[in-house]
């Protein structure tokens, strides 16, 4: 057991860090995502770590992986969140991809890795729908042969940023008679087909990120389906516990417990003292890191078993913990700028004429970061959900 | 010992209750919010109509001479429509300030102009530097001839874009956050030198950055004794905290039985969410804490005429009970319901925005945890 980095990660970490700090776009430079004003600012970043051939270091290396060890994975990750670079989408790169070079065929392959890479396809997803959330697998839109192609009917929701997206890739019922896990297919829709309608849905923040996707006979050719008809959930599961690397988000909170602490250092606490030196804050923040610190290296042991072949359902683990103490880490934030939580600030798609928001540039958008941060306990598994994995798998309960 | 209403204070509840099914619900909160003035006028105007402007004051100004219970039925039925308009600054707030230090002569101007629904008020006492220290002020008002000439700069006054006047905390002596030397004026919205920048809050309110520069204020404007004013905030800040935790426990009370409907409704794997033991304890955490809260909310509205020292600590220890309860309870009423709990369309969203914002106002837990140890 040792926690060294060699001379060769060293060197890596260096490499990472002059390329990164002269590739942030600079349009995007202090501007949160919530101000990203279309498709282009999402995309910028993607497109320079495409160029350098970094854009996705978990493919394997013969689809345009980069072919990194997992210890250089994990600097790369740190190397970002510590220069608060933007985050690539998984949609494309953590989801659909890995899915298509397993199971997708050489057509499939030749077709889609090349432009997920390039970021020239935009991909989002279409699992979760009215009736079926926890309960996935209960989903209701159908997919029927009628000769080369499908005819997909019915209503996909909580789909991010698919009102940018060119594909989606959806679970779908091929067999209606079958147990619910045994007749879902999954199947790659082109979003311009006709039939496809998208409708903002306002989360509580006031951003628009999701949405409905209604499937009205929509004609899919045959050929958009991946590997086997009814094998669908097969892949979904797949999917769902593929990337594990990442799922904790620990780069990005370390990096936004330094963020609290400087601006705890910047707030005062109101009796002559600095927030950050207040005995009750600065308790709140130590409590914050350490639970942080025992996740990272829950996350640390979880990799290092996965290089050695093992496998297990820690993945709930890191999830459960990771979304935790994002939500803490947004609660902390906007405790420490007190009335200033209070001013909304207007989205790059909002029409309110008023754009002033007053108070230091650090509590702009905290409140609505801490009420959107809500959301990941709920989405990709809920807490609950994860929970009863863990009592399910792991404790045989 | 008795905790049961009188029939008016019943007819009371009756009447605002009403008003908020029929005046206030969800859609037309979200129109009244989303609208460029972002209040309305009309619904002051029924507030007076309905006596509910005029609760707490003496019959002499035009009142009903109710008193804290009263104001606790209002703002509990308000805070179950989430209702916008400035009933607390107003009411509450600037009418604590008049009725235990205002003159004859304020008493007799203002508060039947509160009560007919001709003015209304907006308390700024906060300051960007200063947390949630009262005391720490960085607003001046010097002395000039026989006034004032006031300068600084107010943060986050919730309200002020539909105010007409302010009630405004300024220091005329002592250090920045000295006890002594904190003074309490009466200051008009359109004086010279007064000027506002307005913004739409988290929780569908207004408010203003307000800067003094060179306002100049006679010396009637002074609300209390110049200087000594510090006794006279923390008390009505404690009167307005009591009245913000009747209207978080509207709120918790909403968004439980919203829960609670939603759990019996909502069918995952075959059978209603709300079979699922685990968010059946959760169900019952949230209504505990609701119980807990409105416990609270009877016994710091029973203490507000207590010494200063019970008033203070009932005021910290609602405070603290309402900060823990509303983020418990909006965290996960919002939880249970999903991807529903996050959307904008669903009230449960808002009730959550407001409860978290009341927890920030005048003091979040940790700050009134820290009072309330002090006071022993």
């Amino acid at each position: 057991m040792n926690l060294d980095f060699t001379p060769a990660d060293e060197t890596f970490r260096k490499e990472v860090r002059a390329f990164i700090a002269g590739a942030i776009p600079k349009q995007l430079k202090g501007k949160s995502r919530r101000q990203y004003e279309g498709k282009h600012d999402f995309l910028a970043w993607h497109k320079a770590l495409y160029e350098k051939g970094w854009v996705a270091p978990s493919w394997p290396k013969e689809y345009g992986g980069t072919g990194w060890t997992s210890t250089q994975k994990y600097i790369f990750s740190e190397e970002c969140a510590a220069a608060d670079t933007p985050m690539t989408l998984p949609f494309g790169l953590a989801m659909v991809g890995p899915v298509i070079y397993t199971f997708g065929n050489e057509e499939q392959k030749k077709d889609h890795l090349p432009k997920i890479l390039s970021g020239e396809r935009w991909w989002c997803q279409g699992y979760s729908e009215p009736g079926s959330g926890s309960d996935l697998a209960s989903l209701k839109t159908t997919a029927v042969r009628e000769g080369d192609h499908y005819i997909v009917n019915g209503q996909k929701t909580w789909t991010t940023l698919a009102q940018f997206a060119d594909w989606i890739f959806c679970l779908v019922r091929t067999d209606m008679k079958a147990k619910q896990q045994e007749g879902i297919s999954f199947l790659l829709i082109d979003m311009k087909t006709p039939g496809v309608t998208v409708r903002p849905i306002i989360t509580l923040d006031g951003a628009h990120e999701v949405n409905e996707v209604f499937l009205d006979n929509v004609k899919v050719p045959v050929k958009n389906l991946i590997g086997k008809e009814n094998e669908g959930w097969t892949y979904a599961k797949f999917l769902l516990g593929h990337e594990r690397a990442g799922i904790a988000g620990v780069a990005r909170s370390k990096r936004g417990v330094e963020r609290l602490k400087t601006l705890a250092g910047a707030e005062q606490d109101g009796a002559g003292k600095k927030l950050i030196d207040d005995a009750m804050f600065a308790r709140n923040i130590a409590e914050l890191e350490i639970d942080l610190l025992s996740l990272e290296f829950t996350e640390l042991r979880t990799l290092a078993r996965e290089s050695k072949g093992g496998h297990g359902p820690e993945a709930s683990i890191l999830k459960i913990k990771g979304t935790d103490i994002q939500q803490r880490l947004t609660e902390l934030t906007l405790e420490a700028i007190a009335y200033y939580g209070s001013p909304y600030q207007p989205f790059a798609h909002d029409k309110m004429t008023n754009e002033y928001v007053p108070g230091p540039d650090y509590s702009h958008g905290a409140s609505q970061n801490y009420f959107l941060t809500r959301r990941t306990t709920i989405y990709g598994g809920s807490s609950e959900i994860q929970r009863n994995i863990i009592a399910k798998m792991v404790l045989g309960l | 010992m008795d905790f049961s209403f009188t029939e008016e204070q019943t007819l009371l509840r009756n009447s605002v209750q009403k008003f908020v099914q029929n005046g206030y619900t969800f859609d037309m909160r979200r129109a009244i919010a989303k609208s460029e003035a972002g209040w309305k006028r009309e619904n002051w105007k029924q507030f007076a109509e309905l006596g509910l402007l005029g609760a707490p004051f003496a019959e002499d100004f035009g009142g009903l001479g109710g008193g804290p219970v009263e104001t606790m039925i209002i703002m509990e039925e308000f805070g179950r429509g989430l209702v916008i308009e400035p009933y607390l600054g107003t009411v509450v707030l600037a009418g604590g300030f008049l009725t235990h230090g205002g003159s004859k002569a304020q008493k007799e101007q203002f508060i039947p102009e509160i009560v007919e629904g001709k003015r209304v008020f907006a308390f700024a006492f906060a300051e960007p530097q200063g947390r949630y220290n009262l005391a720490d002020l960085a607003v001046t008002a010097k002395k000039s001839g026989a006034g004032y000439t006031l300068n600084g700069h107010k943060a986050v006054v919730i309200g002020a874009p539909w105010a007409d006047s302010l009630i405004v905390t300024a220091r005329t002596g002592g250090g920045q956050r000295d006890e002594k030397g904190v003074s309490v004026f009466v200051v008009d919205k359109k004086a010279k030198g007064v000027s506002c920048r307005d913004y739409p809050t988290v929780d569908g309110l207004r408010a203003s950055e307000i800067t003094f520069e060179n306002v100049a204020l006679g010396a009637d404007a002074l609300i209390g004794p110049e200087g000594e004013g510090l006794p006279l905030v923390e008390r009505v800040v404690d009167e307005g905290i009591a009245a913000l935790s009747a209207e978080a426990i509207g709120g918790m009370k909403v968004l439980n039985d919203t829960t609670v409907e939603y759990c019996k409704t909502r069918k995952q794997f075959g059978v209603p969410i709300g079979k699922f033991q685990v968010l059946q304890h959760r169900m019952v955490d949230m209504f505990m804490n609701y119980e807990q809260s409105v416990s609270i909310t009877f016994m710091v509205t029973l203490k507000l005429g207590e010494s200063d020292v019970e008033r203070r600590k009932a005021a910290s220890a609602a405070k603290v009970q309402i900060g823990k309860a509303g983020r418990f309870i909006g965290q996960n009423a919002v939880q249970l319901h999903g991807g529903m709990g996050m959307t904008d369309e669903l009230n449960v969203g808002h009730f959550f925005k407001r409860l978290t914002m009341i927890d920030t106002m005048f003091g979040n837990v940790d700050h009134h945890l820290k009072r309330y140890a002090s006071l022993d």
